[in-house]
């Protein structure tokens, strides 16, 4: 569903690119770092003013000063270190179990039937409903996170992979089948580049997805990593501390989305749906 | 004939899977696994009563409200920013990042803004799922048929009426992938906010079983988090399923040609 959407929405841009050249006006890189400047330009007047106190928002070239002070801690780098850590080893193991199970699931008619209500009834579940058990089973450990990223992620690739092998074209399959391809074959030739497109969109989402809870899990739990630290700095009053590594966190964000974004182009230069320009 | 087999396809491996829990849990008892007929026992008694109105509707109203919120506002800025190039390409850094930053390090931020309130668990709802429908109703709009935008314009149509009838129309499809996320998220900063910073609520809750190591109360709260999880994921569906009950068919008509 979602994928039909973003097909439709890159047509129409590729369109509205066309048939308006963005010549007019100022470039749009300029106009960019003008809503940049005016953003930190409020947030700086906010506390001065007297809007917010400056004790609960200091001004953000506190918060800047503070952001850059941090970069040369090493405190501060094995943060982020541990935060990706579990962010990448919790995306590992959720993909690779997605997809083994989605196109196990996927490819068997019989399969997808009798498991559609448990997965239309698992899927929602919010994942820091675990927290408590992760709590209990793991204590502050880096394995908490792992439990609370693992079982987000699952979900959000499985969804994308079998419906990507359900987009597989059946006269492709039957010749495959009557070329006398093996399952492995027929999965490798058939299934698979049809359904890559999908899979990305899934790891995409759950890409951003496991940061969030990666997050939440230090912010909540306490294991180590960069929302620990925010808690920390939060509870010691070191509040343009707090604000810098909220920033870092964001960056952190924009940094995962942009990677994504390119190995996601990178890996699908040849289909159709990225020759336009990628969105959403 | 073909009922049963449906309703077999339904219910089978929700079965196979509840008689290995009780297989699994009633041979040696175990800590932190209760069997089936103790969870649903825990679990009538925990939430049915008192607590169903003092912890859990508490939070559900919460929630209704900073996700409805965060809808409308996400809507309307959207179109307000979405409908002007200029806008758009100024906001567009500013709120890619806050797109990007993960929603729950909002909560100890508003704790210190506005304090351990209602009004800052709903704060928190609405800052973390504007962002969603936000961004994609300025896609949504951003990326209308540029045919069909002539069209209003040489039929005269423009104002209040060209965004009634021609651009949240053809925006809703987009609006509404923005709007599903948001629900996840919103139920995620319902338990977050309630969990870092409160006396009361589902997430306290919770987490209170935690730690006096009520561990069937602690499961049964985890289930109470998950049908709540489910039954907004159906009320979407319904939701969606009527306000795109146009879009759906047109691709139906698009796919069979």
């Amino acid at each position: 569903m979602t994928t039909q959407v973003t097909g439709g929405v890159t047509r129409a841009s590729v369109k509205a690119k066309a048939s308006r050249p963005a010549s007019k006006g100022w470039p749009k890189w300029v106009l960019g770092l003008i809503g940049i400047v005016v953003f930190l330009g409020l947030w700086e007047l906010m506390p001065v003013v007297g809007l917010v106190q400056a004790k609960y928002l200091p001004p953000a070239s506190e918060v800047i000063a503070a952001l850059i002070a941090d970069l040369g801690l090493t405190a501060f780098w094995v943060a982020v270190w541990d935060t990706m850590l579990a962010w990448l080893i919790g995306l590992v193991i959720a993909v690779v179990a997605a997809l083994v199970l989605g196109l196990v699931i996927g490819m068997s008619p019989f399969l997808r039937r009798l498991t559609n209500s448990s997965i239309e009834f698992l899927r929602p579940i919010p994942s820091v409903a675990l927290i408590p058990l992760a709590v209990l089973l793991f204590g502050i450990k880096l394995e908490s996170s792992l439990l609370l990223i693992v079982y987000a992620c699952f979900w959000q690739v499985l969804i994308q992979v079998l419906y990507g092998v359900a987009d597989v074209d059946n006269v492709a399959m039957q010749t495959a089948r009557s070329y006398g391809f093996s399952y492995v074959q027929r999965v490798r030739d058939v299934v698979f580049p049809t359904m890559l497109p999908y899979l990305m969109t899934g790891i995409r989402l759950a890409a951003s997805v496991a940061l969030i809870l990666a997050i939440t899990a230090e912010l909540l739990i306490g294991s180590p990593g960069l929302g620990k630290e925010i808690a920390l700095a939060q509870s010691g009053g070191a509040i343009s501390g707090m604000y810098a590594l909220i920033l870092a966190t964001g960056f952190l964000g924009v940094g995962i989305n942009a990677v994504t974004r390119i190995v996601e182009k990178r890996v699908l230069s040849w289909h159709p749906s990225v020759r336009g320009e990628a969105t959403v | 004939m073909k009922t049963l087999k449906s309703v077999g396809f339904l219910l089978g491996l929700p079965i196979i899977l509840l008689l290995w829990w009780w297989l699994a849990t009633s041979g040696a008892p175990n800590f932190f696994a209760p069997t089936p007929a103790k969870l649903l026992t825990t679990f009538v008694e925990t939430w049915i009563g008192e607590r169903l109105i003092t912890d859990v509707l508490p939070s559900i109203m919460r929630l209704v409200i900073g996700v409805l919120a965060a809808i409308v506002l996400g809507i309307v800025l959207g179109l307000a920013v979405g409908l002007n190039r200029t806008m758009r390409a100024v906001t567009e850094p500013v709120f890619e990042f806050f797109r990007a930053l993960p929603p729950p390090v909002l909560v100890p931020v508003l704790m210190l803004l506005v304090g351990i309130n209602d009004g800052m668990k709903i704060a928190v709802i609405i800052s973390g799922c504007i962002w969603p429908v936000l961004l994609n109703t300025i896609e949504g709009v951003r990326s209308i048929d540029p045919v069909q935008n002539e069209t209003s314009r040489s039929y005269g149509i423009s104002g209040f009426a060209r965004i009634r009838y021609q651009i949240l129309p053809s925006a809703t499809p987009t609006i509404m992938a923005g709007v599903r996320q948001a629900l996840s998220i919103g139920l995620i900063l319902m338990v977050i906010s309630e969990m870092f910073a409160s006396s009361s609520g589902l997430g306290f809750t919770i987490v209170q079983f935690q730690r006096s190591f009520a561990v069937p109360e602690m499961w049964s709260g985890i289930v109470v988090l998950g049908l709540i999880g489910v039954a907004l994921s159906f009320i979407f569906q319904a939701v969606e399923r009527r306000v795109l009950r146009w879009y759906h068919g047109l691709k139906e008509v698009e796919n069979a040609v």
